[in-house]
């Protein structure tokens, strides 16, 4: 047996991947931790609220009227004598419930339009990119109130319209990252092998370029569930019967003289969501932004 | 008295990792009126030992441990942020290795030249501005009063380094420290900054402490030589004395990494396997007029087993070559014919065929790897995408291939970061024999390596052309190196094939100015 | 630079346009006019309404009519508010939101570059996480809490400060300029630390240390000019943004800016007054952009250079 053989035998050691680092990285950080730890309970209470939930939705109790925070009200209850708890609860279902579906919207069509425009580049790229910039140049902002004093306010278009708007910077993002890509030297390694173009983009480029996606994507929520807190408020967004934190938080701010814990309920409901959504955030764009380490 | 006696100098780094000894009792003096360079590879401690001269290393995590240097009857190392303030740029002037990144971009050459003597009081701003034009054709700038008023990037590398060294000598300092400030130059303007460095020194009697990884560039001008390794002084002495009589088995290393002309023959008869025939790209882009034409008009002949060495400086067209010939780059004009075939005008089908033949080994060992994929998937995909082996057999010839280049079979399930630039160059050569071809481009493939690393690998590629057979074309700008591997030469400038034939008679005798220029740049000639 | 500043404004042109024209036939279709919600009127009533305000016509008559009319600057009458012009109505409440804007934007800049610089010279001390974690707060708090609160606690407990008008009682502009500008503020103070830290990385830096530049002139003198570019390229978005933040801000305080007009008149189906503000507004945001970019590419003297040489 000569030592070749000797050695093949002995088990390959595993090497950490950049994925294994990162998130190693990611652990350290303690705020993102928290952050993390904070939205997964979020989530998990605003799936279970239909059962959870301590009283029914609809549930008015008007001889009760406003009150504070007490045993069986454990935040209180609105004008209404509605528990303010469960409330916040199913608020969170349709604010938490708009920023992950807006910003899936986003992501998929500014992904792929990135994407293709970085990689084939040329003039398709420049057509594609320009037409990114004018959109981008009109005050989306004024657009989307406009869609939505126009067409009524249902959800779906909400979501279309918050998509709409955020799935340019995304293109944007997945572009810049296929172009540079597509000219580092594993690139052209892999197009001198004689890979096809798809496997190019499926084994080569697309892993490097997550990395920023997923950022900017964990970002995103935070950023569109203040827009539609921001319409709720105007009364253009969320409308009754069904609620959300953006307009708890306009109802609390009109009464918040006489019942404050209206308002602040609610607004550290949003307020604290968004804080983990931004600390995962920027935790994990810290924790993936090292390109591998060099000597 | 010496100008700058460094003794018993201690540096080390504590980080979240742990503690890093960066430099390790070293000590050594610089007299004035002479250069004395400090040698070493990465990871030597040369640079820390001279930031440490000035507090320049951040302090945490930073920490001098031990040691005094000793300048002008005082020691640096105990002197207080205001003090040494004082006296940086004005008793002691830095210069560093990167001009492109060195000067501020957004400041104008003429504000940033006079700081150091508004700064320090020595003049005002009338006054210095005078000054700084004197020295701007000191060092070589014509039409210095226009050049006060230029933004850095208006300039060339070698431009920007004369008035990177201007604007450390505007203030008269006694001791001049250079940080590699010639390895990111061309080797011609390497040259050139290296004369007008040992100029300056001589006309001004001043102390320079030069740092570099490269021995034959030292060998020039430096009067000392110190030589370090992983944080000590393992040796000094003169230039004569090092390259004579190296005592230390480091140095010996050093000495014998210098690649030396070593020239292999060239067979005539060979046939051809590789003709580019007016060949021409150029690249358009939207903001110039003038198209940029990176190969212009080249022919050349590759015989079938012969290593082509093709040489030049940044700008020569050389790279783009070997790309083109890979159809990397999509050419402008001419022919190109592999075995017979005529290359531009293959389909998808054939062209896939034909790059089962041909390969490339990238410069950067760091960038040519895909970061998310361990050696065994790199290496494993040529061999699947072009069937070289079933699956079943995919494991041996993975291991056969690691065996090959000198890599250990247990790395197989690693990733490129865990590796260094030699080992990754290794994977990289890997790759490129996976699919057993006959013709590999190899683009610099050991400029980025460590000196010794680069002899490694030097002979690995000798090793596998002899047993493989293989045609080669090595792209480099480095003479030395294409010396001692290349059959025969050719020589790019600008685009423009200037020269070509054996390796030996394009040396000895060359027949183009430019090729005269070229190897006359050569540093380590008058040592040795 | 004249070549680059008539491209871009080229550029922006067909954006208004689309504006104007988006917005026309947006809100021309929306089910309901302003008359809807008004008691039943007699016919001829109405058709001398609609004759006045040009709606018995064709609809491609009205945007051509409407077009014309834009060329003169002559946004149209109000619909809701009979007697009074969408011009007149934007003039009134035009200086108030300038000033909101303003008050904002100079709060803004100010807290944020100092905070972000300040963050930036040590980072991850506590002179960096104090600054970044308020941005956080800054940013995770939307205007519409922010100014709730803080009228809560400033106004109403700790009654320092009134809580609605503007130019009315004294300190009035305090709340709102701030309610505004602290998203913005957190915004650019996370820009402008991420913009110096990047700087001060850079390779010229530490040729200025070893120059013997004192710290302070090495950041306000060499760091400063590349660190805060980001911070101008985005006074453009945030113009946009302080815009659509002041709808808000003066709903809250009751300001009676264009904001608030515009709120109103989205809820009241004022077609004129809808379509003259977004196309004034989406003229004005467009054009900042513009301004911003110009700006922010004059800066880099590579950039300046390339204009200047007519290419």
């Amino acid at each position: 047996m000569s030592t070749q053989d000797i050695a093949s035998l002995v088990e390959a050691e595993e090497g950490a991947s950049l994925w294994n680092d990162a998130w190693l990285r990611l652990k350290k950080n303690r705020a993102a931790v928290t952050g993390g730890v904070v939205l997964v309970v979020m989530v998990v209470l605003v799936l279970l609220t239909p059962w959870i939930a301590p009283y029914s939705y609809e549930a008015q109790n008007l001889d009760l009227g406003a009150t504070p925070p007490s045993a069986a009200h454990w935040l209180g209850t609105d004008i209404f004598g509605r528990d303010l708890l469960t409330q916040i609860l199913y608020g969170g279902r349709i604010s938490l419930a708009v920023g992950f579906i807006a910003t899936a919207v986003a992501l998929v069509i500014g992904v792929t339009w990135g994407a293709v425009a970085g990689y084939v580049g040329g003039r398709i790229d420049e057509l594609m990119m320009r037409f990114v910039d004018i959109l981008y140049a009109l005050p989306f902002m004024i657009f989307i109130i406009l869609l939505m004093v126009v067409f009524g306010r249902n959800i779906l278009l909400l979501f279309l319209a918050i998509g709409a708007v955020e799935w340019l910077t995304m293109a944007r993002i997945m572009r810049t990252q296929v172009q540079s890509l597509r000219q580092q030297e594993f690139v052209e390694a892999a197009v001198s092998l004689g890979l096809a173009p798809a496997a190019i983009i499926f084994r080569h480029i697309i892993p490097n370029a997550i990395g920023p996606i997923i950022v900017y994507t964990t970002l995103t929520i935070p950023s569109v569930m203040l827009l539609e807190a921001f319409l709720s408020f105007l009364g253009l967004g969320i409308q009754p019967p069904q609620t959300s934190w953006g307009l708890l938080i306009s109802y609390g701010a009109e009464t918040m003289e006489e019942y404050p814990w209206l308002l602040i309920f609610p607004g550290a409901a949003l307020t604290i969501t968004l804080f983990s959504l931004n600390f995962l955030g920027d935790g994990l764009r810290d924790a993936l932004d090292v390109r591998g380490s060099k000597d | 008295m010496s100008l700058l006696n460094v003794n018993d100098l201690s540096v080390s780094f504590v980080t979240r990792n742990g503690t890093t000894e960066a430099v390790k009792n070293v000590s050594f003096t610089v007299e004035s009126k002479s250069i004395t360079a400090i040698i070493g590879e990465s990871g030597s401690g040369k640079s820390v030992s001279c930031y440490a001269l000035l507090g320049l290393i951040p302090q945490p995590p930073g920490r001098v441990d031990s040691g005094t240097a000793e300048f002008e009857g005082r020691d640096l190392l105990s002197l207080s942020e205001r003090e040494l303030r004082g006296i940086r740029g004005s008793d002691i002037a830095m210069i560093f290795q990167d001009p492109m990144t060195c000067l501020n971009p957004y400041m104008r050459i003429g504000e940033q030249l006079i700081e150091p003597l508004i700064v320090h009081g020595v003049a005002n701003k009338e006054a210095a501005t005078q000054r700084a034009i004197e020295l701007l054709d000191e060092v070589g700038i014509q039409n210095p009063d226009v050049a006060m008023q230029a933004y850095p990037f208006e300039f060339s590398g070698g431009m920007r380094q004369r008035v990177m060294i201007a604007m450390a000598l505007i203030a008269e300092p006694k001791l001049l420290i250079a940080d590699e400030p010639t390895t990111a130059l061309d080797v011609t303007i390497q040259a050139q900054i290296l004369r007008l460095i040992k100029a300056l020194q001589d006309k001004r009697d001043i102390g320079v402490l030069f740092i570099s990884h490269d021995l034959a560039v030292v060998s020039d001008i430096a009067d000392h030589i110190v030589v370090m390794e992983k944080g000590h002084v393992v040796e000094q002495g003169t230039p004569s004395a090092i390259f004579s009589q190296a005592q230390h088995p480091y140095t010996q290393k050093l000495l014998a990494a210098i690649p030396s002309g070593e020239t292999p023959k060239s067979d005539a008869d060979r046939p051809n396997l590789i003709t580019a025939t007016n060949l021409k790209t150029y690249f358009t882009s939207n903001n110039a007029e003038e198209p940029v034409k990176a190969v212009d008009d080249v022919s050349l002949t590759i015989r079938q087993g012969e290593v082509l060495g093709l040489v030049g400086e940044s700008g020569s067209g050389k790279s783009t070559f070997g790309r083109s010939l890979l159809r990397l780059t999509p050419i402008t004009d001419g022919r190109i014919s592999f075995d017979g075939i005529d290359v531009g005008g293959l389909d998808r089908n054939n062209l896939k065929a034909l790059r089962r033949r041909m390969q490339m080994i990238f410069q950067d060992p760091y960038a040519s790897l895909n970061p998310r994929m361990t050696v065994y998937d790199t290496l494993a995909e040529p061999l699947l995408l072009h069937k070289i082996v079933t699956r079943s057999h995919l494991d041996n010839a993975i291991k056969e291939l690691m065996d090959n280049v000198g890599l250990a079979r247990s790395f197989a399930k690693k990733y490129p970061h865990e590796f260094s630039g030699g080992q990754r160059q290794r994977i990289a050569i890997g790759r490129a024999l996976a699919t057993k071809p006959e013709f590999i481009v190899a683009d610099e493939p050991v400029s980025a390596l460590d000196v010794t690393i680069q002899a490694q690998i030097l002979d690995l590629l000798k090793d596998l052309k002899d047993e493989y057979g293989l045609t080669m074309l090595f792209v480099s700008h480095d003479l030395a190196v294409i010396r001692q591997i290349a059959d025969r030469v050719a020589v790019l400038y600008r685009g423009k094939l200037e020269e070509v034939g054996d390796t030996s008679r394009v040396f000895n005798t060359p027949e183009s100015d430019y090729t005269r220029q070229l190897l006359s740049a050569i540093p380590g000639q008058s040592a040795a | 630079m004249v070549r680059f500043i008539l491209w871009r404004l080229l550029q922006a042109i067909p954006v208004i346009f689309v504006v104007i024209t988006a917005t026309f036939f947006l809100v021309r279709s929306a089910p309901g006019g302003p008359f809807d919600s008004e008691k039943a009127v007699l016919p001829e009533v109405k058709r001398a309404l609609e004759a006045q305000y040009k709606l018995d016509l064709p609809l491609h008559e009205q945007y051509f009519a409407y077009l014309g009319d834009l060329g003169n600057g002559d946004l149209g009458p109000s619909f809701k508010y009979p007697g009074r012009s969408v011009n007149e109505i934007l003039g009134s409440g035009l200086p108030v939101t300038a000033e909101l804007g303003l008050y904002a934007l100079t709060f803004a800049l100010f807290v944020g570059v100092l905070a972000g610089v300040f963050a930036a010279l040590k980072p991850n001390t506590r002179q960096d996480f104090i600054p970044m974690g308020m941005a956080m707060i800054g940013i995770c708090m939307p205007s519409f809490l922010l100014g709730p609160l803080l009228v809560l606690v400033f106004g109403i407990y700790l009654d320092w400060l009134p809580i609605a008008g503007w130019g009315d009682l004294p300190g009035d502009k305090i709340l709102p300029s701030i309610t505004l500008g602290s998203a913005y503020a957190a915004y650019i103070a996370r820009l402008s630390r991420a913009g110096m830290l990047e700087i001060l990385s850079q390779d010229y830096i530490r040729t200025a240390r070893a120059k013997g530049l004192p710290e302070w002139q090495v950041v306000t003198q060499h760091a400063l000019r590349g660190g805060l570019i980001p911070v101008i390229a985005f006074l453009g978005p945030a113009f946009a943004g302080l815009l659509a933040g002041s709808f808000v801000v003066e709903t809250i305080f009751q300001i009676p800016g264009l904001g608030r007009f515009y709120v109103q008149a989205a809820f009241n189906r004022d077609y004129t007054m809808i379509l003259g503000t977004t196309v004034f507004l989406s003229t004005l945001i467009v054009f900042f952009n513009l301004i911003s970019d110009v700006i922010a590419a004059w800066l880099n003297p590579r950039l300046r250079a390339q204009f200047k040489g007519g290419a």
